[in-house]
């Protein structure tokens, strides 16, 4: 009996290595890496792509979901941010990027009923296999990422949250995303280009 | 009336009976995440539980600060959880387990919740009693993230579960879910 003792050691020490190894490695697009397009199923059974954005300067991309309590305490905050920037250039894609075998609340039904209750004005994208997300490099909801569209492709101009108070919107000091923006709009460089919010882990 | 629950934590060993006269206290954080199952074993613990007799020590990040910074030969195991965190929740049991094992060789774990203040009493309070965590909790309430986050790992992307473990100068950063034996292993590490 000892050796499959020894040998399950060996396979745990493995696997332990092999996951420690995952998170050193910060895969997923960094700041002013280019964007490659995806095509994803909206709520409304459309498929969805960057490039049917003809008139955008850029996008809002967030990833987010139905049941993270930090996606909930944002979610007005989301909705706003599009009504603010959409005419603007900049609308909000929000893209789902949970497993909803693990997380059944994120289902495709659960994200329609959502936004249908919210009434969202803006794309709500399921990420079907969970391709897109490691993409990115998101790692949990919300997760915001600020793209501008330039000749090169959409470039990501800002990673991170979308300001510095989860708890109470009129107690915000900074708002990171809209600054990100206002910044793109005028044509400046944006000066925040990162920040850090604790966040719901991706369901995989 | 009593009622009897028992949680069956995956795969653990530990079966925790709760024996609770009156009303049986909703888990629904729970539900989803053990089994509820019959008592077969016959294993009872009788324990009264009371959500006031849970000491909740609640920081800002200045205050919790010195939980990551001891030197004094212990070896610190501090994760970062929250009741609404499924994943956390799940592993937890192996924390438990670990601070349990490990008591005489100098290990602690600090689990350090990230649950939103106004629902310490209904959510946290209740989640501490009814698991019968038995490692020491705290709470870490500061809202400027982007301030904190990186003084915790750098390289942390702030989403939990994720992990310190740590002896004087030694530290090691996880932002990841652990199983007993991945814990247990990186802890090893240190008793060499």
């Amino acid at each position: 009996m000892k050796t499959p003792v020894f040998l399950s050691m060996i396979l745990v020490t493995f696997i332990s290595d092999f996951t420690n190894n995952n998170v050193a490695l910060n895969e997923g697009y960094q700041i002013g890496d280019v964007v490659s397009d995806f095509e994803l199923k909206n709520v409304d059974g459309k498929m969805i792509s960057l490039s049917d954005f003809k008139d955008a300067k850029g996008f809002i991309i967030t990833f987010t979901c139905n049941t993270c309590p930090f996606a909930i305490a944002y979610e007005d905050r989301i909705i706003a941010l599009d009504k603010k920037y959409a005419s603007k250039g900049y609308p909000v894609i929000a893209i789902n990027p949970n497993n909803p075998e693990v997380q059944p609340g994120d289902s495709y039904k659960s994200m329609q009923l959502r936004a249908q209750e919210k009434g969202y004005s803006f794309p709500y994208l399921v990420d079907e296999g969970q391709h897109v997300y490691p993409k990115f490099g998101a790692t949990k909801t919300p997760h915001m990422f600020v793209l501008q569209k330039t000749k090169q492709g959409n470039v990501v101009k800002y990673i991170g949250a979308i300001d510095d108070n989860y708890k109470d919107t009129e107690a915000v000091k900074i708002k990171y995303v809209e600054d990100a923006v206002d910044a793109l709009l005028k044509g400046e460089t944006v000066k925040q280009t990162e920040t850090k919010a604790i966040g719901c882990s991706i369901k995989v | 009336m009593i009622d009897i629950v028992i949680f069956n934590f995956n795969h653990m060993k530990y079966i925790y009976i709760i024996v609770l006269a009156g009303f049986l206290i909703s888990c629904k954080q729970n539900k989803s995440n053990s089994n509820l199952s019959e008592n077969k074993e016959g294993i009872v613990e009788n324990m009264k539980f009371s959500e006031d007799s849970v000491q909740l020590d609640i920081y800002d990040f200045n205050g919790f600060k010195k939980f990551l910074t001891k030197k004094d030969d212990k070896i610190y195991v501090i994760n970062f959880w929250a009741t609404w965190c499924a994943p956390c929740v799940k592993e937890l049991p192996y924390f438990e387990k670990l601070n349990t094992q490990f008591a005489d060789k100098n290990v602690e774990v600090i689990l350090v919740s990230l649950d939103f203040p106004h629902l310490y009493e209904s959510k946290l309070k209740p989640f501490i009693v009814e698991n019968h965590l038995k490692s020491k909790v705290i709470a870490l309430d500061d809202v400027d993230m982007n301030a904190w986050i990186p003084q915790v790992n750098k390289d942390w992307s702030g989403s939990i579960p994720a992990t310190i473990i740590y002896k004087n100068d030694d530290s090691k950063f996880f932002e990841q879910s652990f199983t007993y034996e991945s814990l247990e292993n990186e802890i090893l590490k240190y008793l060499k």
